[in-house]
Order: structure tokens, then C-alpha cells, then sequence
């Protein structure tokens, strides 16, 4: 299982987030970080995972956190549970606040991955059972390195400080620092976005996020974009961009292992992963979600489980009955299944016959899919692909599996 | 809130409380004690009606282009005659209808009695309104026929309109004498000598005829009450004669039943006697009989020449039909001429927007068509949009009269689909003769449409339009009307300005956005109007829509061979606005038979996928995901074609206020 310590504060509020962010000019981090350690040690106990194969600090901004309340998660998972020695524990950041000073602060506090960037949130992966994997470090978030860029983003930084952020980070975090990287901004051209993933390349570390920038509703950018005041990327052009990027990094070593994420030399993400294969992770810190059985009320189901969203209101439950969690619901077997599919058919090696199996012991993925329906038909048309390795997409499938998700759902509905 | 009935609409605020919406349908019966009928503005006393032979009896109508004062000096006529209290409230009394109020129009005629004293005589005068449009053109004649007069009505700053023009020629070849009245001269711009010479150039009413007035502020009314006297003959009728009662409008009451408005052309009604419809042979015993001032006031009585209401136990409004004419049961008599039942000219689909509200809009058309029997009502069904209906109605004004109606007093919203009139095709073919059982049918399905193998001829409605307009937009208005394959019929300058040009316009040219595009060129100027002129051959032909080579059966169209090129373009360019894309290459075709007029290409999705998928996103990401493979259950599926309901609505839904 994965723990997931959310840092709801940010010192600013960038033009595309919708994030459950809170820009407040001063934080109580002594009371945060007690409520954190807290809700992670119930959270734990509830879920009563024997170890933890990797821990994400996401947020917010928990780069602007101090290393010590890292440490204190850190420690109270620990003691909660196993967690080895070289489990990844990733932190995000954001190159204004990732100074070398506070990055080696939060290395000696036990962070070991680094993630530059942008739009990335996460959870505490709660123990699974696997051997942990080569922990990666995920930390300095460059989404763009053109000032012009990211002033349009509404990024408090500047390319030259996301520069040195990354450069900082790999002499700290070497081969386990993640990089973010935007395209689809409004005005963007083929070009500039051709030089772009160049200059990316010659300073990444061997892990980059790709992202499309989504107008999320109620953001400042797509208010922008939809009063005419920034041109809407065309389709097709973001298309070509998402292609010419997977092509380049693929070119360059890195391998694609799910719909925005690329790694080289096995820098993948295990945490990220467990969300992808639909293991357990344990979300802590306001909004965090959560997936896991919980075992100490005797449970024997996976639960969705969702942690009181507004920071004050969040602290007074884990101060009052040791987490905040605000929504619990029961996942019914079509349910998982369905995450499952959604999730699974994200990654490289798609929905394993095993994992399948884990979550629907009766009925095979050769027995869902292999009959003739749905799935069959984009089989034929070369979105898909179901062989002894399981279920996964094609190359061209990944791009379009939105398209894709609707019917394989309806299939599976009816079985 | 849902008020439906004649009581109701009449009484509008005076009413004391109309009761739940939907009880009144479960009302047993409509003994009058149990409403309380809370009239009246003349108390309570039954006026004796024989005191008011035919001799003292003028029927009138006051008609007029919309908006040039009809209701207001319906209003003044109605204080003059201390019919209503004169208050500042006054405003389209007889316009009951939020609709009719909103639009200015008269939709549902309402009738009035007036008593005014002239010269030592008492007399009956009785205000016959009559709807203000001539999609309700035979609702006008009935009304006409019930008249000996008409007040012409015309704006002094607008002068003659093509509804003006319309209606004077109803009430000419009704025969009947015509009072020419030149309203709101208090205006600044106001020229009523320009008005008059009109009259007198089209009309043949000489200038000094002319009746200057201002309705709003009374300037004149009181001479034209005299006039009335003076000019309109009284009915020629006697009391002695048997019973001949002219239906001219007929409301539902859901305490009551039927109300109808009858005219006596002889003899005397009175409540206990037994009556026979002269259309539907259907007996019936009188319930109560009385007159409108403007509200129903029971009466003893009424007499050869009078007008007045009627309730005789009729539970539905086609029993009463407008035109038809009563009789005493056993003294037939030669019923009166000029009756036909409604025919629809305008067709539309209406479904609800939501499936799960079929019920509730049908007993909403199920309750407005009481009141409104020339509305017909098929049940339809869509591939796409479900279960519905095809409405038929007299015409576009109606149409939207009635929907506004169903939104207003229903709170319906429904989808109503872009217009279509009834064709007409004349079969060769012995094999469809025989199987029709006759040699001419009507279409108004395209998927009945025969092929022209078949087909000796092919016959679309028409109608003679009449559009008056300032002299400066003539040019644009004729190459409008060229386009809309309409052959001139007249063009005639009523003044220096002022022409009036007359076109014989295909039905189905002017029926979905003419009437907004003549406004729209002339800036408001013009004005238009219409009226039934028969069928013509016409070369038509079937215009299918195809999906990647699959027909869709419910974007078929009837249409004229030489628009099928524009029409079948645009509708492939909203095809492809509105289906979304898809893994495939979707071509859009719109074919004649098997030749292909239009192509649109939607290009396949290259990219979808959403960016970002974590622990967090997963919850919201499953919602959407799970809708959308609910909406597969849905999706109209054309060959490999997945059609959204949304699309088909976008496509089929009658584009208003462009």
C-alpha cells in the first residue's frame, strides 16, 4: 500500500489548477503537520498493511512545507508499518520553492524522488505485499522553459529558475528526478513546441511527465480562452504534439510506460504504478483519496474512500477522531473492475491476466472480452490488443482511449 | 400553473380561486352553484332579452393589422358603454391570454355585449372580436358571418398593412358595411389624410368616411358607437322563425363542459329545450343560455338577432365546431352555409425532451386541444427522439401560439421539429391505387413518400401571399419572393411610398424563417400575410441523408427539386457541427435516389485520452466514464455510426429568432 500526504498550500494559485489548493499567508505548520501524522498513523491502522512500497508527498505545494514535517510522516509511517529501506518516497515541487538548500533538507528527511512540475497529485501508498521496487525520486516540475510560457501559466518561477531547479535536483536526486512537461498552450506552435521538447531533453533526468494542458473549468486560463482573449489549441494540433513527443522520447531511450509517463533506465514510478495496476494506496491530508480494504473493522472489500476537503474543517476531524475522512463507499466487484479497466488500460503492459484475476476470480478476461461484442470489433479495427500478456491498448489505441473505455464498460455492464 | 377553461381565462383575477391544476379533470360534473360563478359587472339580475328586438340590435367586429389599436378601442367601447368600470387597468380586456397580451394578438376571439342609449332608443350592440391572424382565417369568417359590420381599424402613422388588406377583403366579400377608423392620430408622426387616401385608393371608401380617433385617449370613440347605429344594418331575423343558431366559437369549461358562442339567426333559446347539431345529428338539452358582458351573464333567454352563450352538456370542444349550426330538436332547419372542419396546413413533431415526461406532456395536449380543436394530434414515433407526436396546425402563428401556450400554462418544454406541410401526390400506379383505395394521397411522412415511377404528378400547397411595404425595399423583396419560388400576382403602389405586391408562394417556402427574413431586410417594415390558395403541381422530390453510405431515416425530407442542392449542404454542415467524432472517418452524404448531392468528411479523433489519471482523479474520471457507456444504451446507431440524441435534436429542432 501507498501513503499519499497531501499539502494543501500553495503561494500562489496557477492560472490552470483547479487543485484543492489553499493560498494562505500563513500556515500553522505544527498543527498541519500533527493532523498529518495522525490521520496517517489511523488511516495505517485501520487499513492494517504489514508495509508500505512507497510514500508520495503531492499537494498543494509540499515542497513548501519544511523537511522536518516530511521527516515526522515519514517517521509516523514507519512506526505504523514496514517500510523498507529503500521504498520511494516522492515529493512534489515547484522550482521557486526547491532551492539546493531545502531539496538536500528534504533528502536527509527521507525524500529519495523529486517531481518538478505541474498538475500532479497524490496519495500514501499503503503497503502492498510486493517486494518494493527501486524507489525513484520525483521532484522539480518545469512545465515549460520559456518565461513568456509561464507567465501565461501564471507560474511564480521563471525558465532560468526551473533551470537550475532541475539541475539541482539530479545532483541531489540522480536518475530519480521527474520532470513535468506541458503542451497544448494556447498559442503554441508546432514549432515552438518541436524546440521545446529538445531543450527538455538535453536537461531531463530519466523520468518526464507529459501533459496536454487541460482548461479546467473555473481556472483563469480557460476563462481566458473561452472570452477569445487566448486561442483554443486545435485537435488536431495537440494530437501531432502528444505524437511527435512520444516518438522523440521513445527516440531518445524512454520508455512509454503509460499514457503521459516516460522513464529510461527503469526510473518508472512505483508509485504511480500501484494506482495504474489498481493496488491499494491510503490518501492523507485534505482531499486526499484513498483505495484499501479496511481490514481492522474486519472488512474484506475495497473501499473509495475520500478525506474532508477544506484544511481547517479537515484538521478539526483528525484532531477530534484521528482522520478526516469525509466519504467512504463500498466498491462493488463491477466497480473495481471497471477502475481496473480504466486504470489499467492506462499503462504499457496493460491489464495483466493476473491482476484480472485478482479482482475477478470467476470470469477471465478471455471470457469477457474475448467473445465476440465490443472489444472484439476494436481488436479487429487495431485499438486493441488481448493475447496471453492480457488486455492493453495499441499505440494509436493509447491516444484515443477515451473512446475506447465507453464501449469496453458497456461490454463488461452486460456480462 | 395550469389553467385550462373558459371560466378561468375569462375571469382572470376575478375569480376567486381556480383550484389545483390537475383536480378540475376529476370534476364528475359542472353544476353551476358548486363554482359560485362570481360574475358579473352587471349584478345579478337577469336582463329580460325581449326587450331588445331586432330592430335595436347591431353585430360588429373590430379588425385591424396587429398592433393598430383593436383591443384598446374594444376597451373604450366597453367603459363608453359602462360595460366595465373605466380604470387605468384596462389594457386588452378581451386578450385573456399571456400570450395574446405578450404578442399584441388575439388568439381565442372573445365576444361582448354592449347597451348604450342613442337618440331615446336603447340598444344591443354586440362586439363579435375575431382572432387577429389569418392562420385563424376561417375562425374570422365564422365570426364575420355572425356580423352585419365591421370597425376597419389602421394605424395613422403605419397606414394599411398586409393584414389590413386581408381583412378588409374578408369582410367585403362577407357583404358587410365597413366603418374605416384612423387610429392614434395623438401620435406625432401620425398622417392620417396619407391614411385616408390609402383607404380610399385600395378600398374605395371615400375620404370623408374616415373616422379620426385615438383609443388610448378617447378622441372619437363615442362617434364611432354612433356610426355603428347609423351605418350597420340590424340582422335580418325573426323570432318567429324556427331556431337557427350559428356556432361561431366554442371554449372547455372542465366545470361546465363546452361553452359555445352562437349567433340566432331566428327564432328563440331558452334553457330546458332540446337542440340538434346540424353536423354531428347530436341531440342535446339546453343547460343555460345568456350573454357576454364580457363575462357570461345567464339570461331567460335569447332572441332571433342576438348573441350570446350557450351550454348544452357537450363534453368536447368537436362537438361544437365552429360554423356548425343549431336546431330545435324536430324543426330541422336549412343549416347555415360556409361550414368546414379545420384543416391543418403546418405539420411539426413534438416529443419531450425527456422521455420520462411523455406523460405529463400528453395530458398537457391532451387538456390545451380541448380549447383548441383545429390542433390535430397523431402519435409518432422517432428513432431518435422517442416517443411523440405529429401536430398539425392552421398555421405558423398557431403553431407557435400553441407551443408558447404549452410552456406557459404547462410549464412543458418539448422539442419541436422544423415545419413540414401536407403534400399530395397523384398515384399511376394501379397496384397503390388499389392499395390506397384512391388515386390522390397525402403525404406527410416522407418515408410514405412514392416514387415518382408510380406518380403521374406530385402537388404542393399554396398560398397567396400579401406583403405591403415602404418603396425602398421592393428590389430586395423581390428577389426574396424569387427565391422562395414564389410568381407575382400584383404590385400596386397604395400611396407615394407604399406598395403592395401580391405572390403566390409554395406553403413550404414561407413556413420555417420567410416571415423573419422579410422582416429583417426591410428593418421591420413590412408586413406579410396569407391566405389558402389550393394546391399546385410541383416537382418533388425525396432527399435522403446518409452515414458512411447508411440512409437515416429521420432526416429524410420532402423537398422541392431545386433546393434540394442548398438544403442538402446545410444539412450536412450541421451534421457535422453536431455528431461527434469518432475512431473512423465518417463521411456525411445527402443523396437523391442514389445520386450524391452533398458531402461533408468528419475526420476520425486522433487524440482523447484524458492527460492525467492518479489516485485522486479516478472517482470523478469513473462518473463520466460510466455516462457515457450508460449513453451507448442510447445512441442511435447508424451502421457503425453512433448518433447522440443531442445531435438529432440539434439538427431537427426549429431554429427560432435567428
Amino acid at each position: 500500500a501507498l501513503p499519499c500526504p497531501q499539502w494543501p498550500y500553495c503561494r500562489q494559485r496557477c492560472s490552470y489548477c483547479n487543485f484543492n489548493t489553499y493560498v494562505v499567508p500563513a500556515v500553522d505548520e505544527a498543527a498541519v503537520r500533527a493532523c498529518l501524522v495522525r490521520e496517517a498513523q489511523t488511516l495505517l491502522r485501520l487499513s492494517q498493511v504489514h508495509s508500505v512500497t512507497s510514500v508520495f508527498f503531492g499537494g498543494g505545494t509540499p515542497s513548501l512545507a519544511s523537511p522536518g514535517t516530511v521527516a515526522a510522516v515519514l517517521e509516523a509511517v514507519a512506526g505504523a508499518a514496514h517500510l523498507p529501506a529503500g521504498a520511494e518516497v516522492t515529493l512534489e515541487a515547484n522550482p521557486s520553492s526547491s532551492s539546493a538548500s531545502a531539496l538536500d533538507g528534504f533528502r536527509a528527511a527521507g525524500v529519495n524522488r523529486l517531481s518538478i512540475g505541474v498538475q500532479v497529485r497524490g496519495a500514501v501508498p499503503a503497503a502492498a505485499a510486493a517486494a518494493p521496487p527501486d524507489p525513484i525520486v520525483t521532484v522539480l516540475p518545469p512545465q515549460s522553459l520559456d518565461d513568456g510560457e509561464l507567465r501565461m501559466l501564471g507560474r511564480e518561477h521563471t525558465a532560468a529558475q526551473a533551470r537550475k531547479a532541475v539541475e539541482a535536483a539530479r545532483g541531489l536526486f540522480p536518475g530519480r528526478t521527474s520532470i513535468d512537461l506541458l503542451f497544448g498552450l494556447p498559442g503554441q506552435s508546432r514549432d515552438a513546441w518541436a524546440q521545446r521538447l529538445e531543450a527538455t531533453l538535453r536537461l531531463c533526468d530519466d523520468h518526464i511527465s507529459l501533459y496536454q494542458l487541460t482548461l479546467e473549468r473555473g481556472t483563469a486560463l480557460a476563462a481566458q480562452v473561452r472570452g477569445g482573449a487566448l486561442p483554443a489549441p486545435p485537435q488536431d494540433l495537440l494530437a501531432d504534439m502528444y505524437q511527435t513527443a512520444r516518438s522523440a522520447l521513445v527516440a531518445a531511450g524512454f520508455r512509454h510506460y503509460e499514457v503521459s509517463n516516460f522513464a529510461r533506465k527503469g526510473a518508472l514510478s512505483t508509485h504511480n504504478l500501484s494506482y495504474w495496476r489498481a493496488e491499494q494506496y491510503i490518501g492523507v491530508g485534505p482531499g486526499a483519496h484513498g483505495r484499501f480494504v479496511l481490514r481492522a473493522e474486519g472488512g474484506c472489500s475495497r473501499e473509495a474512500r475520500v478525506q474532508t476537503l477544506e484544511p481547517v474543517a479537515w484538521m478539526r476531524e483528525v484532531q477530534s477522531q484521528g482522520h478526516g475522512t469525509r466519504s467512504r463507499a463500498v466498491l462493488s466487484p463491477l466497480e473495481q473492475l471497471e477502475e481496473l479497466l480504466t486504470l489499467g488500460l492506462r499503462t504499457d503492459e496493460g491489464i495483466t491476466h493476473e491482476r484480472w484475476a485478482h479482482f475477478s476470480p470467476q470470469l477471465s478476461l478471455q471470457a469477457v472480452f474475448g467473445e465476440p461484442g465490443e472489444a472484439r470489433a476494436l481488436q479487429q479495427e487495431g485499438w486493441l490488443v488481448l493475447d496471453s500478456g492480457g488486455l492493453r491498448c495499441t499505440w494509436a489505441g493509447l491516444a484515443v482511449l477515451d473512446s475506447l473505455l465507453p464501449d469496453l464498460l458497456w461490454q463488461l455492464q452486460r456480462v | 400553473m395550469a389553467l385550462a377553461g373558459r371560466a378561468v381565462l375569462r375571469w382572470g383575477a376575478r375569480l376567486p380561486s381556480p383550484g389545483p391544476a390537475a383536480a378540475p379533470l376529476c370534476c364528475p360534473a359542472w353544476p353551476p352553484a358548486a363554482c359560485g360563478r362570481p360574475y358579473s359587472s352587471r349584478g345579478k339580475e337577469e336582463i329580460d332579452m325581449s326587450t331588445y328586438p331586432v330592430e335595436s340590435i347591431r353585430n360588429f367586429s373590430i379588425i385591424a393589422h396587429v398592433d393598430h389599436g383593436k383591443s384598446t378601442l374594444a376597451d373604450r367601447l366597453l367603459e363608453i358603454t359602462g360595460t366595465i368600470t373605466k380604470t387605468d387597468r384596462n389594457k386588452q380586456v378581451l386578450d385573456k391570454l399571456q400570450v395574446e397580451r405578450e404578442r399584441g394578438i388575439t388568439v381565442k376571439a372573445q365576444s361582448a355585449s354592449l347597451f348604450y342609449s342613442h337618440e331615446g332608443i336603447n340598444y344591443l350592440l354586440n362586439l363579435i372580436d375575431t382572432p387577429g391572424h389569418v392562420d385563424f382565417s376561417y375562425e374570422v369568417s365564422r365570426s364575420l358571418s355572425a356580423c352585419q359590420g365591421v370597425i376597419l381599424v389602421v394605424d395613422a402613422n403605419e397606414g394599411i398593412q398586409a393584414q389590413t388588406v386581408a381583412n378588409f377583403y374578408l369582410a367585403f366579400e362577407a357583404q358587410l358595411s365597413i366603418i374605416p377608423v384612423i387610429n392614434k392620430i395623438d401620435l406625432k408622426n401620425a398622417d392620417p389624410e396619407r391614411v385616408e387616401k390609402q383607404i380610399e385608393k385600395l378600398f374605395d371608401i371615400p375620404t370623408d368616411e374616415c373616422i379620426r380617433i385615438s383609443a388610448k385617449q378617447g378622441t372619437n370613440v363615442e362617434k364611432v358607437l354612433q356610426k355603428v347605429i347609423e351605418k350597420i344594418p340590424p340582422p335580418q331575423c325573426n323570432a318567429a322563425d324556427p331556431l337557427k343558431a350559428l356556432v361561431f366559437d366554442s371554449t372547455f369549461d372542465h366545470y361546465r363542459g363546452v361553452i359555445a358562442n352562437i349567433a340566432l339567426f331566428g327564432g328563440e333559446i331558452a334553457k330546458g329545450q332540446k337542440i340538434v347539431s346540424a353536423h354531428t345529428k347530436k341531440r342535446y338539452e339546453v343547460n343555460e343560455v345568456g350573454i357576454l358582458t364580457p363575462n357570461e351573464q345567464p339570461t331567460h333567454k335569447l332572441y332571433a338577432g342576438q348573441v350570446g352563450y350557450l351550454i348544452a352538456g357537450m363534453k368536447e370542444v368537436t362537438e361544437a365546431q365552429i360554423g356548425d349550426t343549431l336546431f330545435l330538436y324536430k324543426q330541422p332547419v336549412e343549416p347555415l352555409p360556409g361550414f368546414k372542419s379545420a384543416k391543418p396546413m403546418v405539420f411539426a413533431g413534438m416529443y419531450p425532451i425527456d422521455q420520462t415526461e411523455y406523460n405529463n406532456l400528453k395530458s398537457a395536449l391532451e387538456r390545451l386541444t380541448l380549447n383548441d380543436s383545429s390542433v390535430t394530434v397523431h402519435r409518432d414515433s422517432s428513432l431518435a427522439l422517442g416517443a411523440g407526436w405529429r401536430l398539425g396546425f392552421l398555421g405558423l402563428l398557431h403553431m407557435e401560439v400553441f407551443n408558447q401556450r404549452l410552456e406557459q400554462e404547462y410549464n412543458m418544454s418539448v422539442i419541436l421539429t422544423a415545419p413540414t406541410v401536407p403534400y399530395k401526390a397523384v398515384l399511376s400506379s394501379a397496384k397503390l391505387i388499389k392499395e390506397y383505395g384512391k388515386d390522390q394521397i397525402t403525404i406527410i411522412n416522407p418515408a410514405q413518400f412514392p416514387d415518382k415511377l408510380s406518380v403521374s404528378e406530385y402537388l404542393e400547397p399554396t398560398v397567396l401571399g400579401t406583403i405591403v411595404t415602404p418603396h425602398e425595399y421592393i428590389g430586395k423583396i423581390i428577389t426574396l419572393c424569387q427565391d422562395r419560388r414564389a410568381v407575382q400576382k400584383d404590385l400596386l403602389y397604395i400611396d407615394e411610398n407604399r406598395v403592395m405586391l401580391k405572390y403566390l408562394f409554395p406553403l413550404n417556402e414561407i413556413v420555417v424563417d420567410f416571415y423573419d427574413a422579410l422582416k429583417s431586410l426591410s428593418s421591420g417594415y413590412a408586413s406579410f400575410d396569407y391566405e389558402d390558395a389550393g394546391y399546385q403541381s410541383a416537382d418533388l422530390i425525396k432527399m435522403d441523408i446518409l452515414l458512411n453510405g447508411n440512409p437515416v431515416e429521420e432526416l429524410a425530407t420532402i423537398i422541392h427539386n431545386d433546393k434540394a442542392y442548398a438544403a442538402g449542404k446545410l444539412l450536412c454542415e450541421r451534421l457535422k457541427e453536431t455528431i461527434p467524432r469518432q475512431l473512423f472517418e465518417i463521411a456525411i452524404q445527402a443523396a437523391i435516389g442514389k445520386k450524391i448531392i452533398a458531402r461533408e468528411t468528419l475526420k476520425p479523433y486522433r487524440k482523447n485520452v484524458v492527460a492525467k489519471c492518479y489516485g485522486g482523479d479516478i472517482t470523478r474520471r469513473m462518473k463520466l466514464l460510466r455516462r457515457q457507456a450508460e449513453g451507448k444504451r442510447l445512441m442511435r446507431k447508424i451502421g457503425n455510426v453512433e448518433v447522440p440524441r443531442d445531435a438529432f435534436i440539434r439538427v431537427l429542432k426549429r431554429e427560432t429568432d435567428k
